[in-house]
């Protein structure tokens, strides 16, 4: 059963969410944004916990690409 | 041969040039742009008489501002120009996003079936502009227009507007009570005032071109995020009336300008474009955007509206909308100063709500050309990984941006609506009406928004015991079941319309306040807070 949600998750605020990642890196060189990316991802993996819908979210980003 | 026909407009020489005295006028607008007609035609509508001076004698040249949005076409119609408009318009609702060649996804504009308007309509800015310019000449005792008037120097005295004018026959002066600058994103009377007009300007070029093409592609906007037939980062194709389309395509931050605009560089990137079809050019330019605003609209006797007073990127069709809804909201106001029913602070709300409108605009600009311009590696990064998983995740579709179009602000806690009665489970104050059919004596057929505006007017739904009764007799008033009858329910739906319910809906057809049970006292109350007098 797919737990992933594919809908929107941001109740109609997905700009501001947007907005709010790419000001995150503001001022940050390639490596340093890439480092935040990181801790942010290990971040929201452990906000979901879930590891069915983890190892889903990974296959859908590897398809994707 | 569809191409529209550029007629120039009459100068006459000016009367003031022929000796005499002549009265002050109570209105100068400057420009005679979509802006600044509407305002004429606004103002005509209150009985105002306008001078409008335009320092040219024709419509915009190119077709400029083409995507007019519903509560634009709205104030058109209000205006008495909605309906020609539409006539002539592209009405258009579906949009289709590729990313490379495939793509990504569609939407559909197409609101709930019940209103008068569309979504949107395509029109060149040269037709609006004439058919406002041939509403306008209805009014000939209220509205002059002076073509080949070109403002050379303002000032303001405390009584008064003191415009310095030249015309072929010579410079003449002519004072008013207030002047309305609606001369455009480079206002000549914002240079001459010294004003600040603060903002980002964005690096990205881009060319735009108005192609004409014998062919009948859908009615839909196209919009490509690397396309293959370009080597820039977007394209978009945009259908106009007359067999024109709107291309508009990223050229990147190092374009030369006028290099690009060269019709040798423009045909060979159309042609990739539309992949061999023929077509002929028919207006070209290469632009860089900005999104910037004053810091206020209002400078005691001189007003700003339209590009004069804000601007912001193309995408979103934030530009010509937000200026007419300027209109919408100052004229009714600024009548109402002139005709001594409200003291000059009613125009401080223009300020307030239209300062608000314009930070709106400029918000969902920004956002839309930062996604369409990603300006380091990880904001591209980004910014592809959305495309990336667009097609596949409904979710990714909302956060892909090519333009968040342009939307009716809500003016909800601001300005006029500060303070105001809010009814639980109405309307909050602030909204723009929602339009729904109705019956009435007029047409069996008939709208509700044409039956508002234009004045202060009650929304009201009877309890059947009397509750009109409780109304003030002297505010003009919509009782529903009496002068308009709820053709298919979306009227009782759109406004939560239950007995006794009462709405007081300000001239420009936004609720004022709202009440479930409303009294004569409370609803004269919130007339003189919203600026109005029984």
């Amino acid at each position: 059963m797919s737990r992933l949600r594919t809908d929107d998750g941001f109740a109609g605020k997905s700009d501001e969410f947007y907005a709010m990642l790419i000001d995150a890196h503001d001022g940050l060189d390639d490596e340093q944004s890439e480092a935040l990316n990181a801790r942010l991802l290990l971040l929201l993996a452990n906000q979901i916990g879930d590891l069915d819908t983890l190892r889903e979210a990974i296959e859908t980003a590897g398809r994707t690409g | 041969m569809t191409r529209y026909t550029y007629s120039s407009y009459p100068y006459r020489k000016p009367p003031e040039l022929d000796g005499g005295s002549h009265p002050a006028v109570p209105v100068i607008i400057v420009g005679a742009g979509p802006v600044g007609l509407a305002a004429a035609i606004d103002l005509a509508l209150h009985d105002i008489r306008t001078v409008v001076l335009d320092d040219n004698d024709v419509v915009s040249v190119g077709s400029r501002a083409i995507c007019w949005s519903k509560r634009s076409l709205e104030i058109f119609d209000r205006l008495g120009v909605g309906e020609r408009m539409v006539d002539k318009g592209i009405t258009w609702k579906v949009g289709r996003l590729f990313h490379r060649d495939r793509e990504v996804y569609s939407f559909d504009l197409q609101e709930e079936p019940g209103h008068k308007m569309p979504a949107f309509i395509n029109l060149q800015q040269y037709h609006v502009e004439q058919f406002l310019v041939e509403r306008a000449l209805e009014f000939p005792d209220l509205i002059d227009i002076r073509w080949k008037n070109r403002v050379t120097g303002i000032e303001q005295q405390p009584s008064c507007v003191r415009l310095a004018i030249e015309t072929p026959d010579g410079a003449y002066t002519l004072e008013s009570r207030y002047a309305l600058a609606c001369d455009g994103a480079n206002s000549s009377i914002r240079g001459m005032m010294g004003l600040d007009f603060d903002g980002r300007a964005f690096e990205e070029h881009f060319l735009i071109a108005d192609i004409e093409m014998d062919a009948d592609l859908s009615n839909e906007r196209l919009f490509w995020f690397e396309p293959t037939f370009h080597s820039g980062q977007s394209a978009l194709l945009h259908k106009q009336p007359d067999n024109i389309y709107r291309i508009d395509l990223q050229l990147g931050p190092d374009a030369d300008p006028a290099e690009e605009r060269k019709p040798e560089r423009v045909t060979p990137r159309v042609s990739a474009m539309l992949g061999g079809r023929p077509f002929e050019i028919d207006w070209v330019s290469v632009y860089t955007f900005q999104c910037r605003r004053m810091k206020a609209f209002v400078h005691d006797r001189i007003i700003f509206a339209g590009d004069s007073a804000h601007v912001v990127s193309p995408f979103g069709a934030r530009g010509g909308n937000s200026g007419i809804q300027d209109i919408d909201n100052l004229c009714w106001k600024l009548a109402a100063v002139l005709l001594g029913r409200a003291s000059r602070d009613l125009l401080k709300s223009y300020d307030e709500e239209r300062c608000h409108g314009a930070d709106e605009n400029i918000l969902h600009s920004s956002r839309s050309t930062s996604f369409m311009t990603p300006k380091s590696k990880t904001e591209r990064l980004f910014r592809d990984a959305v495309l990336h998983l667009a097609g596949e995740m409904p979710f990714a579709r909302r956060l892909v941006n090519s333009g968040r179009l342009s939307e009716p602000c809500s003016l909800t806690h601001r300005g006029l609506q500060r303070g105001q009665d809010m009814a639980s489970g109405r309307l909050p104050p602030g909204t723009p009406c929602p339009d729904a059919p109705v019956e009435t004596a007029r047409s069996s057929d008939d709208w509700l928004l044409g039956h508002l505006g234009g004045e202060f007017r009650i929304l009201h739904q009877p309890d059947g015991i009397g509750s009109e009764a409780h109304l003030p007799s002297k505010l003009p008033a919509l009782i529903v079941g009496r002068d308009l009858k709820d053709r298919e329910g979306l009227l009782r739906q759109r406004y939560a319309l239950e007995a006794g319910v009462t709405y007081l809906v300000r001239p420009d057809q936004h609720i004022a306040a709202a009440w479930n049970r409303a009294d004569a006292g409370r609803i004269l109350d919130a007339l003189e807070l919203a600026g109005g007098q029984a």
